[in-house]
């Protein structure tokens, strides 16, 4: 019996291949199995849309944490795209090549920070000075976005300025020829032409803002409260899972599942409108 | 089908070390999990015992009381600890014993001129009735009433103890007697509760009908906020667990959790 050297390695990539693709799916059946009869139990727009939650006497009502995350999740996307997006036109537009070579490693080190740090910072400096400037606890929806912002900028930055990088030469060539200005020939053919990348870069970093937990946990306060000011306290979907976890049995332990099917489903639909920009995007290569 | 023999393979070889260093000689593995507010003495206590019995190897778990009592249920743990007011129904078919019990500080911004209130007034701060400091005579300012999370021992038996109460939907909720510590002593306008071995000189705990929470008084059975500290356990444990279990209540380990803030168990 002769072992085919490509062969064994063809099972072995395809048996890693596999199980990656098979783990998801597990996730998926997992959530769903142990979260979608709750849901059904409990009637699923009792659960997404009543603002009790309160597990121990059974009442399960989501809604204030379906709000605070996409409050939070949106006031993220306020800080972070604009300040990501600027920052890579101006890597790739007004630096030249050789800073921006350490300019953008240096920025995607960011994203090597745990969410911890963001969340001890958040907790420590950010926290403070809203309590003394802007009133409210501190933990706050203002507070998180703030973080989250910051947290997601490695993603919008990267992804950004590689599609702005893949724009052709020739088209600002093109632009200038024409007798466009600089900042012209960025804003009306540069961003114009990178614009699929940059909203899949924008999508993206929703998804990660969107299930942030350990950061948002040490500064969102965790109130089950849908909030009325940037500067309440909310809880987030994530967080709600997180905190509770470890305490929960019987239905306080289900309806965590079923929070979880929500935030999946969530994130399922961004990812799915950030592939289809993502291929919009190659298309146009 | 070669890929997927690979696949059981893989999955029984990790499993097989997995056991192996589970069980492996000659250290005995004696795991303990729960309450997050017992989880640091219970450390000091593990450290203490296996520097004289070396054949044991001693891993002491949080995740709070109610996972506790299910680790010792499923087996996950030998012993679960749990800081309640009562066991709940499931932990019937366990044995337990008090180990130690435990006053709930009602904890303070060292900022903040009140020292004591009423447990009428502690009521009134976490059910949400009351929500100005000046309405228990304090500054004119709006209370940031810090909890633990729903299911945490230190929030049930607390619930429990101030009666009749529920949770104001304003507080802010931290998800451990660490956090929370944090939290009162970074806001000079908060208010929160946590076990009375943990307070330290960042907050102030207040007095509470005029009993403070320290050492003396709730010996002495004055101060109210006072739950005890239970261990659970199957009854088939093994010797090596049950020794330690002896240890727990022999009047060396009491007087080290003395020490270190705990009450004794008796």
């Amino acid at each position: 019996m002769k072992i085919n050297g490509e062969t064994v390695a063809k099972c072995l990539l395809t048996a890693v291949a596999f199980s990656a693709l098979a783990s998801l799916l597990l996730i998926a059946v997992f959530i769903f199995k142990e979260g979608f009869p709750f849901m059904l139990k409990v009637g699923i727009s009792d659960f997404l849309f009543s603002s009790t939650w309160n597990p121990q006497v059974g009442q399960f009502g989501i809604y204030p944490m379906i709000v605070a995350s996409l409050y939070v999740t949106f006031g993220a996307m306020l800080i972070g795209a604009p300040l990501g997006v600027a920052g890579a036109v101006f890597m790739n537009e007004f630096l030249p090549r050789p800073v921006m070579r350490v300019i953008k490693p240096t920025i995607e080190l960011l994203a090597g920070i745990p969410s911890v740090v963001f969340g001890f910072l958040g907790v420590m400096v950010l926290a403070p000075f809203i309590r003394a400037h802007l009133g409210g606890p501190g933990l706050s929806v203002l507070a998180a976005s703030v973080i989250l912002g910051i947290m997601v900028l490695p993603t919008v930055i990267s992804i950004s300025s590689d599609a702005i990088g893949a724009v052709p030469n020739s088209y600002r060539e093109g632009a200038l020829a024409l007798g466009a200005t600089r900042w012209q020939s960025v804003h009306m053919v540069t961003i114009k032409a990178a614009r699929s990348g940059i909203i899949a870069s924008i999508i993206l970093a929703m998804g990660r803002a969107l299930g942030e937990t350990m950061a948002v946990i040490m500064v969102a306060g965790n109130t089950v409260k849908v909030p009325h000011a940037v500067t309440d306290p909310v809880r987030t979907l994530t967080a709600n899972i997180a905190l509770e976890m470890a305490n929960a049995t019987g239905m306080a332990r289900e309806a965590l599942f079923a929070t979880g099917v929500v935030l999946f489903v969530v994130i399922m639909i961004l990812n799915g409108i950030a592939l289809s920009a993502i291929k919009g995007r190659g298309g146009k290569k | 089908m070669r890929y997927l023999s690979v696949q059981v393979f893989s999955a029984a070889l990790l499993a097989g070390v997995v056991l192996l260093t589970g069980c492996g000689k000659p250290r005995e593995g004696i795991t303990l999990a729960g309450s997050t507010a017992f989880q640091p003495f219970a450390e000091k206590l593990a450290d203490q015992y296996m520097t004289t019995h070396p054949e044991v190897a001693i891993t002491i778990q949080g995740g709070g009381s109610a996972l506790g009592i299910q680790s010792a249920l499923s087996g996950a743990a030998q012993v679960g600890m749990a800081d309640l007011v009562k066991l709940p129904k499931e932990a019937a078919a366990l044995k337990s014993i008090v180990v130690a019990r435990d006053g709930i500080a009602a904890v303070v911004n060292p900022a903040n001129g009140i020292t004591g209130l009423t447990l009428e007034q502690v009521r009134g701060i976490f059910g949400g009735t009351i929500k100005n400091w000046k309405e228990v005579g304090g500054a004119d300012h709006a209370i940031s009433v810090i909890s633990r999370e729903a299911g945490s021992g230190t929030r049930s038996s607390f619930e429990q103890i101030i009666g009749g109460v529920t949770l104001t939907g304003d507080a802010l909720i931290q998800d451990s007697n660490g956090t929370i510590r944090e939290t009162v002593a970074n806001d000079a306008h908060a208010i929160g509760y946590l076990s009375h071995g943990l307070i330290n000189e960042k907050i102030k705990p207040v007095t509470v009908d005029g009993v403070s929470c320290t050492e003396k008084d709730i010996m002495a059975g004055g101060y109210k906020l006072v739950r005890p500290v239970f261990l659970v356990y199957k009854a088939d444990v093994s010797p090596a667990c049950q020794a330690f279990l002896d240890y727990l209540l022999s009047a060396e380990a009491q007087e080290l959790l003395h020490t270190n803030g705990l009450i004794k168990a008796k």
